[in-house]
């Protein structure tokens, strides 16, 4: 409350621009560091992602859901991934792989919209929020001119952390189809009308965008794997490839809401998310971009500890997320699941607030100071180099 | 007719309040102001209909879009959305079983969406259905958490018997409603562990608005509440007075043993409920800027009416700033106006909906589903590149060629990995036939246009148009360089 309305003044005194802006240069050059994110649409269960595989009580929550013990792939002596889970194997051993466990937020909601919303907005649970985190970054701190825009949402109509936006936000399935439509688009006008203006400025940026994608295409030689995470991911990668720069990609796995019949489909999720990250690192070692890419998974919630009665799980709390990268520190952080402590709904507690992860971004990946764009402090994570 | 409308307009900005709003623009209102009433107030508007109002004065022809006004669908729903499924029927089925129980419920989900769209073409009172789909917005519920076509089917029929009835009743009869139920966890809300989710929204979202009633009436209003539920078997309200708080409750500084129905009289005789419909009306249908003087003479009126939906909608569609210039095209149009609005105006002849329900989804719009209980945000929100190019991509297929447009309309998304194998062939060859079978006779609606006296222009954009390439163009391609327009995006 304190901290919303002392927030609430700076941004009515207009302080928030006049605050020092610590180690920022005019031109960013921190945006070439790239930031992908992936959404595991529909609340994906840690527990059966990062499996606590040698706590007696998941198996005694999950006797029918538990990864068996034998086919979980160990990353120490109490963690290990789900099965589907092993194209990630190299980079865990690469050292390019955290698994950052019990990330969550206070008074967690458990309704997939709301708790995306907080996800999106990095808002508190009783706050409400209008833009996305990503477009309050933006807003103070635009990627340069030449970059083809700051974020692209790649396969969603929903722009999640780029909602609201005011700088340059693209949203396209397929990089082809856009550049081929984007004809229907002219880069010039202006308008007293706000709606008009608002139309004219997004045909502006397709305009824009798609004259910077199509310059200077790299070829692309990955492999990408089939369905539609895959083919998010090619256009992902195209890009990247296609453009001289992008400061955020999102992507979307859906599908995670996994009540009934969860073994077969959340592996298959799984699978399709591990093969795609894989694809995803190829292509970006192709490019040259690797050691300047930074992806991190998130999702509204994670799934209740304890299985239901359809086979499946309910929507729970804390979660735990991937963030990979050529500067990604591997390793476990955050804490284990306390399956012996759930709250009152049965759902785990969280250690890692998710604004840390977005803290992380914003100061040491590029640079940003990131109380301006939370309006709190969050710990950083030591998941980066350097 | 520019300086009498602005005549008008001024007589009734000096008049507001003091006169009767029938008395502001007595002479017939011409072509290009029925188009902007028949747009706004409805979906487009064929040649026809605009001739026909525009002999009318502005007062005549909002009396006559009350009086002919409808209460029920004129289009038979799928048989499908008329069964009520109980839940818990997944025990003891198979694998298969259920599959092919989710692949019914998907396609039932997808008819129902259908029947909406066809409804909303055929109907003989475009404003009824654009109330409807108001109060649909307001009124939030989901098939993605009510999970019963069926519910979601009785919800909307609910809301379009009620649309320009009384909202009072309608508040009421919601608040009761099994989708809502089901949707804001009243089913769920019991004396020993009261669920606020309801209480919540009532406030915030249906009634008062944010901010004006603390987090100690919600709580009290949440204890009123319980005891109205379901009853799963049947998919019906039940009072449960067993899970019903008897205790006395403190909300908006009154305080008795009151149950759900004595809240909302409560929230009602609040002077705040009146202007937050009347500002949210505002909104859909004149400017995203209400005028907070106008905006509380509305209200005013609304609430003495004893919450006549008409009567505020009358006040508003009749004020100075409905029809303003300033306020021309300051709408963005949502996607069920584009696509809607676009095959109505235009006359298309539409034998299978189906195509729509997934051009409406993929330009953000995906009927009875809002995104969450706050609704689709409208306005500005509506247009990303991905939906703007998908608008733009559409129109250029819609006027393509007078004859044929078998090349025709984006596939439909999701449809090919949501349903598997021989379903999702048929699924698909429906699409196709769909698209096959509509039908646009450029030259009959360029030569009834004109036979009105309009122009293509003034029926299509409600400011002018920002491209120069349009007024050399002809026939069909100049439809199309309109609809292309970035000025065809608003209304």
């Amino acid at each position: 409350m304190e901290r919303r309305d002392f927030f609430k003044v700076l941004a009515a005194a207009g302080v928030a621009a006049w605050l020092p802006r610590s180690g920022w240069a005019a031109t960013p050059a921190a945006y070439r560091n790239l930031l992908v994110l992936v959404e595991l649409k529909g609340g994906n269960d840690g527990l059966n992602t990062a499996v606590p595989y040698a706590d007696p009580e998941y198996y005694a929550l999950r006797p029918r859901l538990g990864v068996q013990r034998e086919t979980v792939l160990q990353l120490d002596s109490r963690t290990g991934l789900h099965p589907r889970l092993a194209p990630l194997l190299p980079l865990w051993r690469a050292g390019e792989l955290a698994v950052v466990q019990g990330i969550g937020y206070p008074e967690p909601n458990l309704s997939h919209f709301r708790s995306i919303e907080i996800w999106d907005t990095a808002s508190r649970s009783d706050q409400y929020l209008q833009q996305g985190w990503l477009a309050r970054a933006f807003a103070a701190y635009p990627a340069p001119a030449d970059f083809a825009a700051d974020g692209v949402v790649v396969g969603s109509q929903e722009l999640g952390p780029l909602t609201g936006s005011s700088g340059r936000t693209l949203a396209l399935a397929n990089t082809e189809q856009f550049l081929r439509n984007a004809r229907l688009a002219a880069p010039a006008g202006n308008s007293r009308n706000p709606a008009l203006r608002h139309i004219l400025k997004v045909e502006a940026d397709i305009a824009q965008a798609a004259a910077k994608l199509g310059a200077s295409a790299q070829p692309l030689h990955t492999e990408f794997p089939k369905g539609e995470f895959g083919n998010a991911v090619r256009a992902a990668c195209k890009v990247v490839a296609g453009s001289p720069g992008v400061a955020a990609l999102r992507l979307t796995l859906n599908g995670f809401d996994t009540h009934q019949n969860q073994p077969g489909l959340h592996g298959n999720l799984l699978g399709q998310l591990a093969e795609g990250l894989a694809a995803l690192k190829a292509a970006l070692v192709e490019l040259g971009r690797w050691d300047r890419s930074l992806i991190l998974t998130y999702a509204e919630f994670g799934r209740r500890p304890r299985e239901n009665q359809s086979n499946g799980t309910d929507h729970g709390a804390g979660s735990a997320h991937f963030a990979l990268g050529g500067k990604v520190r591997g390793g476990l952080y955050g804490a284990p699941p306390m399956l012996r402590q759930l709250d009152g709904n049965g759902n785990l507690a969280f250690a890692v607030d998710f604004r840390s992860l977005y803290a992380t971004v914003l100061e040491r990946w590029w640079g940003i100071p990131a109380f301006n764009v939370l309006g709190g402090r969050y710990p950083i994570l030591p998941i980066l180099d350097g | 007719m520019l300086e009498a409308s602005r005549l008008i307009a001024g007589l009734a900005v000096a008049a507001a309040g003091l006169l009767p709003a029938s008395w502001a623009g007595a002479a017939a209102m011409g072509p290009k102001e029925a188009y902007h009433l028949l747009n706004r107030a409805g979906f487009g508007a064929t040649p026809q209909e605009v001739a026909q109002y525009a002999r009318l004065s502005r007062a005549q022809a909002v009396d006559k879009l009350f009086r002919e006004s409808v209460a029920a669908a004129t289009t038979p729903p799928p048989e499908s959305a008329l069964e009520y499924l109980p839940p818990g029927r997944l025990r003891g089925m198979s694998e298969e079983e259920r599959k092919a129980l989710f692949r019914e419920q998907r396609e039932t989900a997808i008819d129902l969406r259908g029947w909406w769209v066809r409804e909303m073409l055929a109907t003989p009172s475009p404003l009824s259905e654009r109330m409807t789909l108001f109060w649909h917005n307001h009124f939030v519920s989901s098939l993605q958490k009510v999970k019963s076509a069926k519910l979601m089917y009785r919800q909307n029929e609910l809301l379009r018997r009620h649309a320009l009835g009384n909202f009072r009743t309608l508040l009421h009869a919601v608040a009761k409603d099994p989708a809502m139920l089901i949707y804001l966890d009243s089913a769920t809300n019991r004396k020993e562990q009261p669920n606020e989710n309801f209480a919540r929204e009532v406030m915030e979202l249906f009634t008062l608005g944010e901010g004006r009633y603390t987090e100690r009436d919600i709580k009290e209003a949440a204890r009123a509440f319980t005891g109205w539920s379901l009853d799963p078997r049947s998919g019906e309200f039940l009072w449960r007075m067993g899970i019903h708080d008897h205790g006395v409750k403190t909300v908006l500084g009154r305080t008795g043993d009151f149950d759900g129905d004595a809240v909302l009289d409560i929230l009602l005789a609040q002077s705040h409920t009146a202007e937050f419909i009347v500002e949210k009306l505002w909104r859909e249908f004149i400017s995203p800027v209400p005028d907070p003087a106008e905006v509380r003479r509305v209200a005013w009126g609304f609430r003495n009416s004893g919450y006549e939906i008409k009567t505020a909608l009358r006040e508003l569609l009749l004020s100075w700033a409905f029809w303003a210039q300033e306020n021309r095209g300051v709408l963005v149009k949502s996607p069920v106006d584009w696509v809607v609005g676009s095959l109505r105006q235009f006359g298309f002849q539409v034998a299978d909906p189906l195509p729509f329900v997934f051009v409406l989804r993929q330009l953000g719009q995906d009927l009875f589903a809002p995104p969450n209980v706050k609704g689709w945000p409208g306005g500005e929100a509506w247009i990303n590149s991905a939906t703007l190019l998908a608008r733009k991509q559409f129109a250029e297929r819609l006027f393509r060629a007078d004859a044929s447009m078998t090349a025709g309309m984006p596939p439909a998304p999701g449809e090919r990995s949501r349903t598997a194998g021989k379903s999702a062939d048929a699924g698909r060859e429906r699409l196709l036939r769909a698209v096959r079978e509509l039908r646009f006779d450029s030259r009959l609606w360029l030569a009834e246009t004109e036979r009105a006296g309009l122009t293509p222009e003034a029926v299509m954009l409600a400011t002018a148009p920002e491209r120069e390439s349009v007024p050399q163009a002809q026939g069909i391609q100049r439809i199309r360089l309109l609809a292309l327009d970035p000025a065809y995006q608003v209304k």
